[in-house]
């Protein structure tokens, strides 16, 4: 697997310094996942526990991982399929809390440019963790379409390893797992704390924190997140039209 | 319920899900430069990476009678998100703050001092 990924793929490679063997580019792709490892092993454990508990069997939580790649959306799916949801109740609710993705898409846009037979997986596969991780990358590997496949896989190789081991878990032992879905928040704040180092201007901070709360003041639970985060950008929008004083054509 | 309800919930989930990742791909194409796809690109991330913390602080109840997450309110929630941040800006090491953090919830949560 490991040689057949790396080396007919080099063409238009501008980057010859990086003519890592195999081994030496996966351990470089796995020592930049550990962080996120640490985060998808338990909280992927969690849901598999959880999806065993509302009667999930161990192959469908492995199928929701290896398919479906969304944490938080993987939980609600359960949610859903233990309240007895329909189908189109779990479209609409699915396509609404992952629709912050579709802004991730927008910055990678340029950087997935010439990504090849590579580009449909590195979509598939854009989760909030390693949408952190690709736009952390120094400059000059930010092309590196290589690493970008090798970072997804890896992550999803953790999150479903955790849906596995957290599913068995949860048919064989009575183990309390009680608190361990705090991962997710725990992995958050540091992404965010990760965030304001880089970017280092409070206004993202500010913005959150309006509309975060102002949301949670005024929206019911399952409308809150998408209600955030669709006034956060047309507060981001509005600041772009004023900062540019140029209301130019309302084109999107 | 059957394998066949389940493969469709699975497909439709799996579905709706890559459908939010694809679209920009596919619909925006040719808007990559447009500068305000620049800015969101610059400003969005941090700020919905924020606004999933004020989710997850409020919100992250997947079965809200479920056993998973008795006592998961309150007081046990914010003091691990603060062991989080403590532990973050003291070691900078991920690792360390995920795990503690999320050992102190447990503990907390588990010896039932849910206040």
């Amino acid at each position: 697997m490991i040689g057949f990924m790396d080396i007919p793929h080099r063409r238009g490679d501008t980057q010859g310094v990086y003519l890592l063997s195999s081994s030496n580019a996966w351990r470089e792709a796995g020592t930049l996942t550990l962080p996120v490892m640490f985060g998808y092993l338990p909280l992927g454990a969690a849901f598999g526990i959880l999806a065993v508990e509302v009667g999930i069997p161990v192959w469908a939580a492995l199928l929701m991982s290896l398919l479906i790649y969304a944490g938080a959306g993987q939980f609600l799916a359960v949610a859903l399929l233990a309240a007895g949801a329909g189908l189109v109740e779990l479209a609409v609710a699915t396509l609404m809390l992952n629709s912050r993705h579709l802004f991730y898409g927008l910055s990678l846009l340029k950087r997935f440019q010439g990504a090849g037979w590579r580009k449909p997986y590195l979509i598939f596969s854009l989760t909030d963790e390693t949408y952190s991780l690709l736009t952390t990358l120094p400059p000059e590997r930010a092309r590196d379409h290589a690493l970008a496949l090798r970072i997804g896989l890896l992550n999803q190789g953790w999150w479903v390893l955790g849906s596995l081991v957290g599913a068995l878990i949860g048919t064989t032992l009575a183990f309390d797992s009680r608190g361990i879905e705090f991962a997710l928040t725990a992995l958050f704040i540091v992404l965010t704390l990760e965030q304001a180092r880089r970017l280092r201007q409070g206004l993202p901070f500010a913005i959150a924190l309006a509309t975060g709360l102002g949301a949670l003041l005024l929206l019911p639970d399952r409308h809150l997140l998408l209600g955030a985060i669709g006034a956060a950008s047309l507060v981001l929008l509005a600041h772009y039209r004023l900062h540019r004083h140029a209301p130019r054509e309302s084109q999107p | 319920m059957s394998h066949a309800t389940l493969l469709i919930f699975i497909a439709v989930c799996a579905l709706a899900t890559f459908a939010t990742r694809v679209i920009p791909f596919v619909a925006l194409a040719r808007q990559a430069e447009h500068p305000l796809i620049l800015h969101l690109g610059r400003y969005l991330p941090p700020t919905v990476m924020m606004i999933l913390v004020i989710y997850a602080l409020r919100d992250f109840r997947p079965l809200a009678e479920g056993q998973l997450n008795a006592g998961a309110n309150g007081w046990p929630m914010i003091l691990a998100s603060l062991v989080v941040v403590v532990l973050h800006l003291w070691r900078r090491n991920a690792l360390v703050s995920i795990l503690g953090g999320t050992g102190a919830y447990m503990a907390m949560v588990q010896l039932g001092w849910a206040l």
